[in-house]
């Protein structure tokens, strides 16, 4: 080694010799390729490429040459410590490589262990399929009307054409509140909305309503007290039976697919003249069952055909009682049972089931229905 | 209403083909509704009609045999064992023979029996499907042929249509309205069967009179005297009877009934000898009572429509007659009573009195006002005919004026409401199947028939002309797309929280709002609590919960026990509904009248009448809220969870919640949270008192919360205003402070917030996150520890660690000033 600031010197440095530095060079680079680890090839490098390394110390001595010397001393230097540098870097990337290959392998784990520890809820069938219903008729431009669920015997009755003492009153088995000339009951359907709705709206009125309801019938398989209903109004100019046939169409559209058909029966209710039960044509059999040969339906009882629910056109009586002019206006009432509907779109056999509570019910039915 | 087709067959004359099924279909489609189709006596055969030539009473035996011998109209007569001693020799006797059938598939074939080899059966009414039990065989009348069929003979081969009547539709409670649909469906002849020529008017026969018009518009008597008390109905009439589900009882009782199903019209029958004076129909007299023929005295109302003579009320009119006027088994001589009452009035009474019989059932869904006249006349004719007696000439009619109802309609309001061009000529021909008179030029002029009265508004004449057009005629029009403006934000609200508390592992279920006051001991409310202020029911359906519910939880809590019960231990419920609160001073509502909308006035009465029903979730959790498993421990549910449930909600109307430590029942006095929004009360949540969950059979802290969704909606926040993303480094600052054990975590995060605030630098904290709660030796007896991390980030540039340090030292400061807390390691 000579000192570094010998500025005359004409003879090269010994280091910085051809054969010193491709010699430098080839141990550097038999010792990357021997090294067998990163932790290896770490003291590799600070032999081989560090400050103090052979390559490193001969750069060192560059300066000191005289201008020509120094350019080609400095190349020859800088080509070897590239080379070497090179070499380095791909060693590292083939170490690493081996090394996450093996700790990937070492880390790996069954991912078939089970991980039920974030419980999951669901939603009431009931209420799903009640927010389903009234959705069919909010996508038509509808909107979703509330009331109380003690009501009014006037809400419930009297603007309903129920007479004071009528037989249609007993179609209908009320709770009452105490005491029995309190004016007050249990809702006995979802129709004193209607009247709310004509009461609390500009006309025209397009309302569907969904909510608890209340009969004095004992819980069995196909009865309970409480109950629900969904129920469509509309009351505007123009209004007929056909676009009360027209809009329970698309609700049975919208709730159990296309082409199926529906068909009315004359009934009786106090608040629609004339007044119609209506069937739809079975969704499961789609009316075979009923067929000479057909095979049998558990969804209709090989009928062809389910009782959907009653509807009407709204008695000029309501309209007049709801302040609405029955010689400018007319309209259309629907309604059905939500928990009726639940059973036979999917197939719930007994009532209890929706009224236990047993959430092994309730989460078969997710957060949609 | 049960109407056997043979019955409906005289006087419709339908086609001899078609089966009761389609008389069944094609009634529906025209708006009866039949319920069933039943077919009776089509499995019976074999029967013959017999005559007893010789009896043979055999003896030693428990009771009296007799051994029969009865000519069938053959060569020889079959020798017949017989249980019954009401026949004599010479009667004619229904005989199975063996090989017959008799109802419910019973086979009849010879066998021995006490000694003797009985070649058949000597049939009683019972045996042959006519009544529920009798005392001995049928007997039949003397002229009956000898070896006929008798199923055929009697007819007892039928098939009954059973009707559910609307309350509009009282006239097919008959034989004569149902024909009259049946006729008009096919489209065939009617023959009425109150089409009777009348004798003329020959002065009063027992002297009445109607002291009520208002109950009362038409009242007929009609007198038989000579009546054989005994005399038997005869037996077409009973089966007629049984086939319709009324059992004989005598024959001026049958004949009645016979007539007020045949005609609609109720009928009634005093016994003479038992009146005193002129009769008077009029209302109660305070103080008068009646014993019905139930046995039961009424005390009688005001209200009530009495048929009364000078010994005072004989019979409640049309609903239920008087014990002591009533014809029995010795009456010969009978006023019989027709007569037309106000359906309204007679409905009340029935309400009144709680009592329900097949007169009033009709009279309460509208008589035939025509009826009386011709309903008393048939009954004397045939109670005369059948029974012997003689027809006194004269006829009592009392009647009040009415009103004739004519309804004008345009010639199309059938069609406007149908949305059908039936045409002028169609609707006028549909009302005059009903019965309706129509005349007019332009508009129609419609008077309904005296058999329907429940004809009284337009709307009810296009329902006659479209149901006999066919409802199926109908046809659908696409609807029309309206503007709606969606759900409200409420409605949408309350779907968020559905979903969220689901999404977090709590299953929804329903349950009824019935609770009896156990419940409140049961939740341990202090005897003022307001939640024990509750709703009773008039008519519960169990006496034990009378009450509406005034929180979710009792029968949540129920629920949760009942899935425990079921094997299932991890369980997290919630429940969306109403509750109940009475409002101490509402009085009863007005029920204005429905001839107009109500006054503001009234609206507002009512709904002040009204119960406060606000919207409630609650949230029940028991076991763990994540179960144990191969990676570790579970995580037992806790009053932390009950309070989460609460924010989850909370968080979906955009509402912080403020918890604040309560006493309140049903929680545990010291893990109950009350629940703040803005300021208000909305709820509590947290552990259940072990008194609450010992009474509720759930295991040890079971926990719950409660909230008031009508509080919370009102507070939802509204349209969100986009934050502003700093991108600056954020500079965090953890503090450990020692506080006394008592100081909620709150007022200890609030102080150091306000301490924050009051050095001006609020905006530029990002959070305060508490990560470590510490009690032990080192922050001394009674206290604890409080550990915290507080993030700062500037919008507008790198934080110094100066200016966080200052920060961090104004918020020490003011816990210390507010909660006295110290900072730990300074
Ligand atoms: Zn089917």
């Amino acid at each position: 080694m000579s000192a570094p600031n010998k500025s005359y010197d004409p003879v090269e440095v010994t280091a910085l010799h051809p054969d010193e530095v491709a010699r430098a060079r080839d141990e550097a680079l038999a010792a990357i390729a021997a090294a067998a680890s990163l932790d290896e090839l770490k003291q590799v490098r600070l032999a081989h490429a560090g400050d103090r390394s052979p390559l490193a110390l001969a750069n060192r001595e560059i300066g000191a040459l005289p201008p020509q010397a120094k350019a080609e001393a400095g190349k020859r230097v800088g080509t070897a410590r590239r080379e070497v540098s090179e070499a380095l870097k791909a060693r590292q990337a083939e170490l690493e490589e081996e090394r996450d290959q093996r700790v990937l392998v070492e880390e790996a784990v069954d991912v078939t262990l089970p991980w039920d520890r974030t419980p999951r809820g669901a939603r009431h069938p009931v209420t799903t399929i009640a927010e389903r219903m009234a959705d069919v008729f909010v996508s038509m431009g509808f909107e979703l009307a509330e009331g109380p669920e003690v009501e009014a015997e006037w809400f419930n009755f009297d603007a309903l054409n129920f007479p004071p003492a009528h037989p249609a009153r007993e179609m209908q088995d009320t709770f009452f509140v105490e005491s029995e000339d309190s004016g007050l009951v249990l809702r006995t359907h979802t129709s004193p909305v209607q009247i709310r709705a004509l009461l609390g709206r500009d006309l025209p009125v397009y309302v569907v309503c969904t909510g608890r309801t209340f009969r004095t019938d004992e819980l069995d398989a196909t009865h309970s007290p409480v109950f629900h209903q969904m129920e469509g109004l509309v009351v505007d100019e123009g209004i007929t039976m056909a676009d009360l046939l027209g809009a329970i169409g698309a609700f049975v559209t919208g709730m159990f697919g296309e082409g199926l058909k529906t068909r009315f029966r004359p009934y009786y209710f106090p608040f629609t003249e004339p007044s119609a039960e209506v069937d739809m044509q079975c969704f499961v059999c789609r009316g075979a069952s009923a067929e000479p040969g057909g095979e049998p339906c558990r969804t209709c009882r090989s009928e062809g055909w389910i009782e959907l629910g009653g509807c009407g056109m709204v008695n000029p009586r309501v309209l007049v009682a709801a302040g609405v002019d029955p010689e400018r206006y007319s309209g259309w009432a629907f309604g059905l049972g939500v928990e009726r509907t639940l059973m036979f779109r999917h197939g719930v056999e007994d009532m209890h089931d929706m009224f236990e509570g047993d959430v092994r019910f309730t989460q078969a039915f997710g957060m949609e229905i | 209403m049960r109407v056997p087709v043979s019955w409906l067959r005289e006087y419709a004359e339908l086609p001899a083909d078609v089966t009761a099924r389609d008389i069944a279909r094609k009634l529906i489609a025209a708006g009866l509704e039949v319920e069933s189709v039943e077919a009776v006596g089509q499995d019976v055969s074999g029967i013959v009609t017999g005559q007893v030539l010789e009896i043979e009473e055999l003896t030693g035996f428990k009771k009296p045999i007799r051994f029969c011998q009865v000519d069938v109209g053959e060569a020889e007569p079959r020798g017949i064992v017989c249980g019954a001693t009401n026949f004599t020799v010479g009667d004619r006797v229904p005989a199975a023979l063996p090989g017959a059938v008799l109802p419910g598939g019973f086979a009849i074939a010879a066998r021995k029996t006490y000694g003797r080899v009985s070649d058949g059966m000597i049939c009683s009414e019972a045996e042959l499907g006519l009544a529920e039990s009798s005392p001995g065989i049928l007997v039949l009348p003397p002229d009956t042929p000898l070896g006929a069929d008798f199923v055929e003979l009697a007819g007892l081969r039928d098939e009954v249509l059973d009707i559910a009547i609307t309350p509009d539709r009282g006239y097919t409670a008959s034989i004569r309205g149902v024909a009259r649909e049946a006729a008009t469906a096919y489209d065939v002849p009617f023959r009425d069967p109150a089409d009777v020529e009348l004798p003329a008017e020959t002065g009063e026969s027992y002297p009445a009179n109607i002291a009520d018009p208002t109950g009362c518009d038409r009242f007929v008597l009609r007198e038989v005297r000579g009546f054989a008390p005994d005399a038997p109905s005869p037996l077409w009439m009973r089966v007629r009877l049984a086939r319709a589900g009324m059992r004989s009882v005598s024959l001026a009782v049958d004949v009645t009934n016979y007539l007020m199903l045949e005609l609609g019209q109720p009928l009634h029958a005093f016994d003479r000898a038992k009146l005193t004076g002129p009769i008077v129909v009029r209302r109660a007299e305070p103080g008068e009572r009646l014993e019905t023929l139930d046995h039961v005295v009424r005390e009688l109302h005001p209200d009530d429509v009495l048929i009364t003579d000078a010994s005072g009320p004989i019979s409640m009119a049309g609903t239920m007659g008087g014990l002591h006027t009533e014809i029995d088994e010795k009456s010969t001589d009978m006023v019989i009573e027709g007569a037309h009452f106000s359906a309204s009035d007679l409905a009340r009474q029935g309400r009144r009195h709680k009592l329900k019989s097949e007169a009033l059932y009709r009279f309460e869904r509208g008589v035939d006002r025509e009826l009386p006249l011709v309903a008393t006349h048939k009954a004397v004719r045939m109670l005369a005919e059948l029974g012997g007696g003689e027809i006194l000439p004269g006829v009592t009619h009392a009647e009040a004026p009415v009103e004739t109802v004519t309804i004008t309609i345009p010639a199309d309001h059938p069609d406007r409401v149908a949305g059908v061009a039936y045409g002028r000529d169609t609707v006028v021909e549909r009302l005059r199947d009903v019965g309706c008179g129509v005349a007019g030029e332009g508009a129609l002029t419609v008077t309904p028939p005296s058999w329907r009265p429940d004809l009284c508004d337009p709307n009810d004449l296009a329902e006659e002309v479209i149901r006999l057009e066919g409802y199926e005629n109908i046809p659908a029009r696409a609807p029309r797309s309206v503007a709606g403006r969606g759900l409200t934000p409420a409605q949408r609200l309350r779907r968020r929280v559905g979903r969220a508390l689901a999404s977090a592992g709590h299953d929804e279920v329903i349950n009824y709002p019935f609770v009896s006051a156990a419940d409140w001991d049961a939740l341990q409310l202090p005897a003022d609590d307001a939640r024990r202020r509750a709703l009773r029911l008039a008519n519960p359906l169990t006496e034990d919960e009378p009450f509406l519910r005034t929180t979710l939880l009792p029968a949540l809590l129920r629920t949760l026990q009942r899935n425990i019960g079921r094997g299932l231990a991890d369980v997290a419920v919630f429940e969306t509904g109403l509750v109940y609160r009475p409002r101490p001073d509402a009085s009863a509502p007005p029920r204005p009248p429905v001839d107009r909308a109500p006054t503001a006035e009234e609206l507002a009465a009512i709904e002040a009448a009204l119960p406060d029903q606000p919207l409630r979730v609650a949230v029940v959790l028991a076991g763990h809220r994540e179960p144990a498993g191969w990676w570790g421990a579970g995580r037992p549910a806790t009053w932390a969870d009950a309070i989460e449930a609460a924010r989850i909600v909370a968080g979906e109307a955009g509402v912080e919640l403020e918890v604040k430590a309560d006493r309140h029942a049903p929680w545990h006095p010291g893990r109950c949270a009350a629940l703040f929004a803005d300021g208000t009360l909305v709820g509590h949540a947290g552990e259940l008192h072990p008194r609450v969950t010992k009474a509720f059979e759930l295991p040890a802290r079971a926990c719950a919360m409660e909230l008031d969704l009508s509080l919370l909606e009102p507070k939802a926040s509204g349209t969100v205003v986009a934050p502003h993303i700093a991108t600056y480094p954020v500079a965090t600052q953890d503090i450990a402070l020692t506080v006394a054990g008592h100081v909620p975590a709150a007022e200890v995060e609030a102080a150091l917030r306000a301490g924050v605030e009051a050095h001006g630098s609020g905006e530029l904290l990002e959070s305060i996150r508490l990560f470590d709660v510490y009690t032990g030796e080192q922050v001394g007896e009674g206290n604890k520890s409080l550990a915290y991390t507080l993030r700062f980030r500037a919008s507008d540039r790198t934080l110094t660690a100066e200016e966080t340090t200052a920060i961090r030292d104004a918020a020490v400061a003011a816990a210390a000033e507010r909660v006295g807390a110290v900072l730990r390691g300074a």
